[in-house]
């Protein structure tokens, strides 16, 4: 079970190269070709002639109401659950070609309660893959460190059990678990599901730092539409019975959802959700004219969203963009929506 | 083995003559003839039971963990012999195996298998969902969640069941004096057999079983603070 080859799906690095997760490692190309999957004594499928495929280094957001299917997508793919029709592949190789502890060795997989052996401390939590495939003590133990530095816990944290962590920590080594052998493709099933707001938020602004950094395939399942938008570089939009609804990026399916059932989905502030997209940094501004200059000061990092909100707060119509002592210039409200209807993909 | 010495109330000290509550005399002068060796038999008794019955009620456990439908007609069949009362079940033996160490070892070992087999299936099925999920997820094989995952976190239920079994079988056996010279049970056995029951004997033996039970039980509880950091926190 420990063959140097069994690192990853396909070709995954060998066993014998250097320190491992070197920033822009492969990422892997995933295609679901008309997969079906039924559960037995059920009459609608569960995934229905599912037809999508996700770039290499894509964060891609399965989302869905409950029933829709997007989990059993998402273990479809390592193989938790078996599909009856078509073919999924991964860097045009069927996930049914290798053998399957082989497949699910080189994927990394994270879920909402993490499962983290709780009779294991965090290093050797993060040390299970690698074991698996037969690394040398010295390569883990460099790997686990960078890991953990990369997913931002201290090195001392490696020696303590889970049971001493908190919910944010345990799902932060449930990210460096995963990632442990570099892998292609990273497979995450409601990851923040069980955290409170705050440290959701937190650990979603570091998986797109970490995901910018590391530029792995990413599958994400979600039933947050907000998180879906914040989070995906491509949705796909799951409904009743395993049907993808629309597969397109945040942008474009909030300016354009395929049906009423995306548009509901989404929520009748799709408007305000398009502008959370963009911030000051990412549109023209007017220039700035002393006489009339706003009073109400806001950096370029704020998003469009924000910035509307603000002039509603202080009953303006226009902002200065400001970073630092650099004026950048002047966002009017009226600008708003001519941003949304330069439309999408932008 | 020496005969045990029973006490003749024409010798010894006048504690003994007078059958005081407790006369560390007597134990003093037959430690070695019959307390040393009573409590080396009873320790010799117990170690062959726990041991026989862990590696039996390890391997039906195991065997009933991957074929889940045998745990049921395990469970019950070992719950029947449970509810046999020990002497009955030493009488039902001897005519099959005899007034032996076989007889009482048969019966010693039903018990404690009763006790363990239940607690180390238990133990075997505690690993959580999520944590057998993240398990297969990650491509350990049977074989390899069984050894890296669910022995290990099985750990605490079986230290757990082996206390129990350790501390019944030490009292258990003292039952079998009734058909062997044997263990801290004979000298009880011999002193309810005088005249006046001899109380020293008595409650020295007695004595040395509960301690030794107390005994073996902390050490089980310090081997589980060894064993089990991860459940300490």
């Amino acid at each position: 079970m420990s063959s140097p080859a069994a690192a990853g799906v396909g070709a995954t690095e060998p066993a014998k190269s250097g320190g491992g997760g070197s920033p822009g490692a492969r990422a892997a190309q995933i295609r679901f070709e008309h997969v079906t999957k039924r559960y037995p004594g059920r009459e609608q499928p569960a995934i229905a002639d599912l037809t999508f495929e996700i770039p290499a280094g894509t964060f891609c957001v399965l989302v869905g109401p409950s029933g829709g299917g997007k989990t059993t997508a998402l273990k479809l793919v390592n193989r938790l659950i078996p599909f009856d029709s078509g073919d999924i592949t991964i860097d045009g190789r069927s996930v049914r070609d290798l053998p399957v502890v082989e497949l699910r060795r080189g994927i990394g997989y994270v879920i909402q309660q993490v499962g983290l052996f709780p009779h294991m401390t965090v290093g050797e939590n993060i040390a299970t893959v690698p074991s698996l495939v037969g690394w040398d003590k010295a390569r883990t133990r460099a790997r686990t460190l960078e890991l953990l530095e990369l997913v931002g816990l201290e090195t001392g944290d490696a020696s303590r059990y889970p049971a001493q962590l908190s919910g944010g920590q345990r799902q932060r080594v449930g990210l460096a678990r995963a990632l442990a052998v570099n892998p292609p493709l990273l497979l995450m099933d409601e990851p923040f599901g069980a955290l409170d707001p705050i440290t959701r938020l937190r650990l979603q602004t570091e998986l797109r730092r970490l995901h910018r950094e590391v530029g792995k395939t990413v599958i994400f399942v979600t039933h947050d539409i907000d998180e879906a938008i914040t989070m995906g570089d491509r949705i796909a939009i799951l409904r009743q019975g395993g049907v993808l609804a629309q597969y397109d990026t945040p942008d474009a399916i909030l300016a354009h959802p395929a049906d009423e059932f995306v548009a509901q989905f989404i929520g009748e502030d799709r408007a305000l959700r398009r502008l959370a997209l963009r911030t000051l940094a990412d549109v023209k501004l007017q220039p700035n004219v002393a006489e009339i200059e706003p009073q109400t000061r806001v950096p370029s990092s704020t998003t469009i969203r924000n910035a509307v909100s603000l002039m509603l707060e202080n009953d303006t119509d226009a902002l200065l963009v400001v970073d630092g002592d650099n004026v950048r210039g002047v966002f009017h409200l009226n600008d708003a929506g001519a941003i949304l209807d330069a439309g999408a993909g932008t | 083995m020496s005969g045990p010495v029973i006490p003749k109330f024409g010798e010894g000290s006048s504690c003994v003559r007078g059958d005081h509550t407790f006369c560390p005399g007597w134990v003093r002068d037959h430690w070695n003839d019959t307390l040393g060796p009573a409590l080396v038999q009873h320790i010799e008794l117990t170690a062959i039971a726990v041991g026989i019955g862990f590696v039996l009620a390890f391997v039906l456990a195991l065997v009933a963990h991957r074929l889940r439908v045998l745990e049921q007609p395990f469970g019950i069949f070992s719950a029947l012999l449970y509810t046999i009362p020990s002497l009955a079940l030493f009488q039902l033996l001897v005519p099959f195996t005899g007034l032996t160490v076989t007889t009482v070892e048969i019966a010693l070992v039903s018990y404690t298998l009763v006790i363990l087999f239940p607690n180390i299936v238990a133990g075997l099925r505690s690993a959580p969902p999520d944590v057998l999920e993240a398990a297969r997820g990650m491509g350990l094989t049977q074989r390899q969640l069984l050894t890296r995952v669910e022995l290990p976190m099985a750990v605490p239920a079986i230290i757990g069941g082996l206390r129990i079994a350790v501390v019944s079988t030490i009292s258990i056996a003292t039952i079998a004096a009734f058909l062997l010279p044997q263990g801290l049970g004979y000298p009880i056995f011999v002193a309810l057999k005088e005249p006046t029951p001899f109380k020293t004997e008595i409650y020295s033996a007695g004595a040395l079983a509960v301690g030794l039970a107390i005994t073996c039980d902390l050490a089980l509880v310090a081997l589980r603070r060894v064993l089990v950091p991860w459940n300490r926190v």
